[in-house]
């Protein structure tokens, strides 16, 4: 077995050089090198993660335009709504306050007519009054003879007119 | 000449031959730049390059920077979740022994004898893994220390122990912290070198069976070779699975130093 029978010759041949090139790789590998390679990694997983919330806070806000995009257009909808239950409001106000005064015009010439019609007839009826006391005074002078004065025969037609 | 040659030693393979400089001495201590020296050089290049491939730094990866990231990736969530938050800065040691042990065992494995050259796995000897072992092992003990003071001492004294048991436990739980280190380094010595001394025998099975004949070729050399595909698709696991071990274990020990109990 070389390990040992070899031991004494070269132990410290061994031991020398494992140190000066275990020492090389430690220094020049282990903190020369590896350092370097891990913030590579670092960086990167930095990187990636920074990159990830960027896209992540771009979502939120893109959420939150849409959420408020949303919330004006229901208001909109709701004030449009409004505006159309107004304005049929308005309409029909206006169409009962226009029928109202058509109705009071169509009454007030309806009574006005009717007022007219009464005082026709009260003037006819006059005349015809008037017209049958005077040909009641004349029957009465040419066939009897006898004068009768105008309200006489007046009163008299009246009378026979209230009888019918 | 031949029957030199047909006689296998599997131990040979982890013989340790001076290459350059075998009398550089320092101090009356040999350092020799030995084929192991020169292996552990080819890791730590072949992982130096590696690891330049994560240095591209680009937004989106490609192919070879993703697959370093994974693995830096792996070590950070390794300690993160045996340590927690303050594991983090244990990642680059860590990650240097993780990647290290795995070079090395994957390297010490390629099937560079069929171009003539000799692979050598430096995880295979006890030399190497413990020195990282008592590294490991350093490291907790300083961080320990330098934390909690003597109250580090209370990592030997579970939660919940009845006084009087005080005396019995402590010795027991010191014991097997101390043994820690030896346990780390021996496990990957010891499955670097069995994985490795098996696939050397079941070769010498497949040469020495043809060169006894085609009978004993057949009957010994083809299911040895059968075998020695399934155990090299076994050892790239072992390979990865100790190197993963040794730092998974020495993750949970800085645990200890670092929340005690």
């Amino acid at each position: 077995m070389p390990q040992i029978a070899q031991l004494a010759e070269t132990y410290a041949s061994q031991i020398f050089w494992l140190l000066v090139i275990f020492g090389f790789v430690y220094f020049v590998v282990g903190r020369g090198m590896v350092p370097k390679v891990m913030d590579t990694v670092g960086l990167r997983d930095k990187q990636i993660s920074d990159d990830l919330a960027a896209a992540q806070s771009a979502r939120d806000a893109a959420d939150e335009a849409e959420e408020a995009w949303r919330k004006r257009e229901n208001a909109n909808r709701e004030a449009a709504q409004a505006l159309v239950t107004e304005a049929k409001g308005k309409a029909q106000a206006s169409t009962e306050s226009k029928l109202a005064e058509v109705q009071a015009r169509i009454d007030a010439q309806l009574a006005e007519a009717e007022a007219r019609i009464e005082e026709s007839r009260a003037k006819a009826a006059a005349e015809i009054e008037s017209v049958a006391a005077e040909a009641a005074q004349d029957i009465t002078a040419r066939l009897a003879n006898v004068t009768v004065t105008d309200a006489e025969a007046r009163s008299a037609v009246q009378k026979a007119m209230a009888h019918g | 000449m031949a029957a030199e040659t047909a006689k296998v030693d599997p131990m040979h393979q982890f013989t340790i031959e001076p290459l350059l400089g075998a009398n550089m001495d320092v101090a009356g201590f040999n350092i020799a730049f030995t084929n192991s020296a020169l292996w552990m050089l080819i890791t730590a290049v072949v992982l130096w390059i590696f690891m330049l491939g994560g240095m591209k730094r680009e937004l989106v990866p490609g192919r070879w920077q993703m697959t370093v990231e994974t693995f830096t990736g792996f070590i950070d969530d390794m300690l993160e979740a045996n340590v927690g938050k303050e594991g983090r800065k244990y990642v680059p040691y860590i990650f240097s022994l993780f990647m290290f042990i795995l070079f090395a065992n994957l390297l010490g494995l390629l099937p560079l004898g069929i171009v003539g050259l000799h692979p050598f796995t430096f995880t295979s000897h006890f030399t190497v893994t413990g020195v990282l072992a008592i590294i490991s092992f350093s490291i907790v003990l300083i961080v320990g220390f330098w934390k909690h003071g003597f109250h580090f001492f209370s990592l030997f004294v579970p939660h919940g122990t009845p006084l009087p048991m005080i005396p019995v436990i402590f010795p027991i739980e010191l014991i097997s912290f101390l043994v820690r280190p030896f346990s780390l380094g021996l496990r990957l010595f010891v499955a670097m070198m069995a994985g490795h001394v098996l696939l050397e025998v079941l070769s010498s099975f497949v040469i020495d069976g043809w060169n006894a004949g085609a009978g004993f070729g057949l009957l010994v050399g083809v299911p040895s070779f059968l075998l020695m595909i399934g155990i090299c698709a076994l050892e790239i696991l072992v390979a990865a699975i100790q190197a993963y071990v040794f730092a998974l274990l020495s993750s949970l020990y800085i645990n200890d130093a670092e929340n005690l109990h």
